[in-house]
């Protein structure tokens, strides 16, 4: 019976079902990628010689010692073969593939590329009636000097709300992911006050109050001017280059370096949950309800309110300002959210 | 071809960018590798689309006061590339947030083990 | 073709790859940062200046101080481990 057994195992109908079952061996290259699967297998494997020697012991006699060993060994290399070769393999054979892969496609976008219109040319298809109409009707339009910000925030407001929409959601996103446990806060407390080399995890605060005299002298200099150019830069949106996105990145990279030289304590004072929430809240908020003005008024060929000024100055070009401002403090907010909820897990 | 491979040049670095920064997204097992090459590809993105924009001899497009025989340079990519930058740091950061948790609970960066720590768990 | 130009987009792609290859991650968020700023100097030129304010301030700065508080965060920084072996 055994013997039986012992052929029937080697027919190819029997490698056929095995390979059918995952089991099989000998085709082992064939399922290189799947190297879990293998790990798996290989577990299998050694289950199966197990209930092997077992059986083999019942019958004994039947099945030579020489054969056993072979298939031992031969079970022993399959076994070590997805620790020793197969990821290497594996993962010389991806890096290959993907690297040719990625020469396939730039080889593809630079055909694509050299059949381009030339670069710089004014005649070019991107150049049509669109920018033409933006930069020769823009000032009478929208009053702003600035061609960029008179886009973004009048033809095509309704994209930055999107966009100030992204941002927000984002820093809400981060916010469920990272915030701190209060209740596993005070756990960890209570551990690290028995042990004492415990590496500070979820929370940087334990470290403060900071002493760094040089970094505290620095950010007492350069802070101000810091938050002043950003400023600087919302205010003077429509006028210069900048605006609402570049300068509320601007200020919150200066409350970010303020965050650094003097510690969490300093900035709570001013920065909490409320202040974010209502701050970001409010400006979009402001920034909807303005707009749905201005395209109500439009859409119904109504006269608009607001005043357009006189191009060049500070308080004109109708909406963009105070919509600049909205932006401007949308990102900032968020900046230093991102920022405080990645050090701390709150703000 | 390669003629006007030298005169597209600006595009030609950018597609060239974007390859790099494939490579690195599908090469590297490190989250923070990944992260990385898909910053470098929405930078290749935007510059693809700037040069798009730029014409010879064109000023910014901030109105020159006096001359009008000015030509300015294409305003709508700079617009696109505007929106794009501020989205791409709020997605990466919320991918950093996403590998910080990843970390926290598999105590690893690479992806694999990652895979197959979690494989583990549901078995 | 500008030398300039030449010399920033060369230094663009250099950036690109070193910042793919090099082993630690915290020289290739180093290296990424320079390209961002190398990226706003090519907005410039290419006379966009509010996305190269834009990039300044957010690609060089916000994003990888996020990169730095993410390394911080999983303890891959090198001087770190050594911090934690002298408290030891």
């Amino acid at each position: 019976m055994s013997r039986q057994r012992s052929n029937y195992e080697n027919t190819l109908w029997r490698k056929f079902e095995r390979w059918v079952n995952g089991e099989d061996n000998s085709s082992m290259e064939a399922s290189e990628k799947h190297e879990e699967k293998i790990q798996r297998i290989s577990k299998e494997q050694q289950q199966d010689v197990v209930d092997f020697e077992a059986t083999a012991e019942d019958v004994n006699e039947l099945i030579s010692k020489e054969k056993k060993r072979k298939i031992e060994a031969l079970y022993r290399k399959y076994e070590n073969w997805p620790q020793t070769k197969g990821i290497k393999i594996f993962t010389g054979l991806y890096r290959a593939m993907a690297v040719i892969l990625c020469a396939c496609i730039i080889a593809l976008l630079l055909i694509t590329v050299s059949y381009l219109p030339e670069f710089g040319n004014a005649n070019n298809p991107a150049n049509n009636e669109v920018p033409e109409r933006y930069i020769e009707n823009g000032i009478e339009e929208t009053g702003a000097v600035n061609f960029v910000a008179g886009m973004i925030l009048d033809y095509r407001a309704f994209d930055t709300l999107g966009e100030s929409h992204v941002l927000f959601i984002a820093a809400c996103c981060v916010l469920i992911l990272l915030r701190a446990d209060k209740k596993k806060e005070d756990k960890k407390k209570e551990q690290k006050k028995n042990i004492t080399c415990v590496v500070a995890d979820g929370n940087d605060r334990i470290y403060e109050p900071k002493n760094d005299k040089i970094l505290q002298k620095i950010a007492f200099i350069l802070v101000p001017p810091i938050i002043i150019y950003g400023i600087y830069v919302v205010l003077n949106g429509h006028l210069s280059p900048g605006g609402g996105f570049s300068g509320g990145a601007i200020i919150g990279a200066g409350l970010i370096l303020y965050t650094n030289a003097f510690g969490f304590k300093k900035t709570s004072e001013f920065f909490t949950y409320k202040t974010f929430s209502t701050v970001t809240v409010c400006s979009l908020l402001f920034y909807a309800g303005a707009k749905s003005y201005s395209f109500y008024t439009g859409a119904n060929h109504l006269e608009s309110h607001i005043p357009k000024g006189i191009p060049g100055n500070i308080l004109s070009s109708g909406l963009i300002l105070p919509l600049n401002i909205a932006v401007g403090l949308i990102v900032a907010c968020t900046m230093y959210g991102f920022y405080s909820l990645f050090r701390k897990g709150g703000m | 071809m390669l003629k006007m491979l030298f005169n597209n040049y600006y595009e030609t670095v950018a597609v060239i960018l974007f390859g790099i920064g494939f490579t690195t997204l599908l090469l590297h097992r490190n989250m923070i590798k990944k992260i990385l090459g898909l910053n470098i590809m929405d930078t290749a993105v935007y510059l693809f689309l700037a040069a798009k924009g730029y014409i010879y001899g064109g000023v910014a497009p901030i109105l020159v006061e006096g001359s009008k025989e000015v030509t300015y340079v294409n305003p709508i990519p700079s617009g696109l590339v505007l929106t794009g930058i501020v989205v791409s740091v709020s997605s990466s950061a919320l991918m950093l947030a996403l590998t910080i948790r990843l970390y926290k609970r598999y105590h690893t960066l690479d992806i694999d083990q990652m895979s197959m720590l979690a494989k583990k768990e549901e078995m | 073709m500008g030398f300039f130009e030449f010399v920033l987009l060369t230094f663009l792609v250099v950036c690109a790859l070193a910042a793919s290859f090099s082993k630690n991650l915290l020289t290739s968020i180093v290296i990424f940062m320079s390209y961002s700023v190398i990226m706003s100097i090519i907005w410039i030129i290419l006379e966009s200046p509010d996305l190269a304010i834009t990039e300044a301030a957010v690609g060089a700065g916000v994003t990888s101080v996020l990169f730095f508080i993410t390394l911080k965060k999983i303890h891959a920084m090198k001087g770190e481990k050594e911090d934690e072996q002298t408290k030891k």
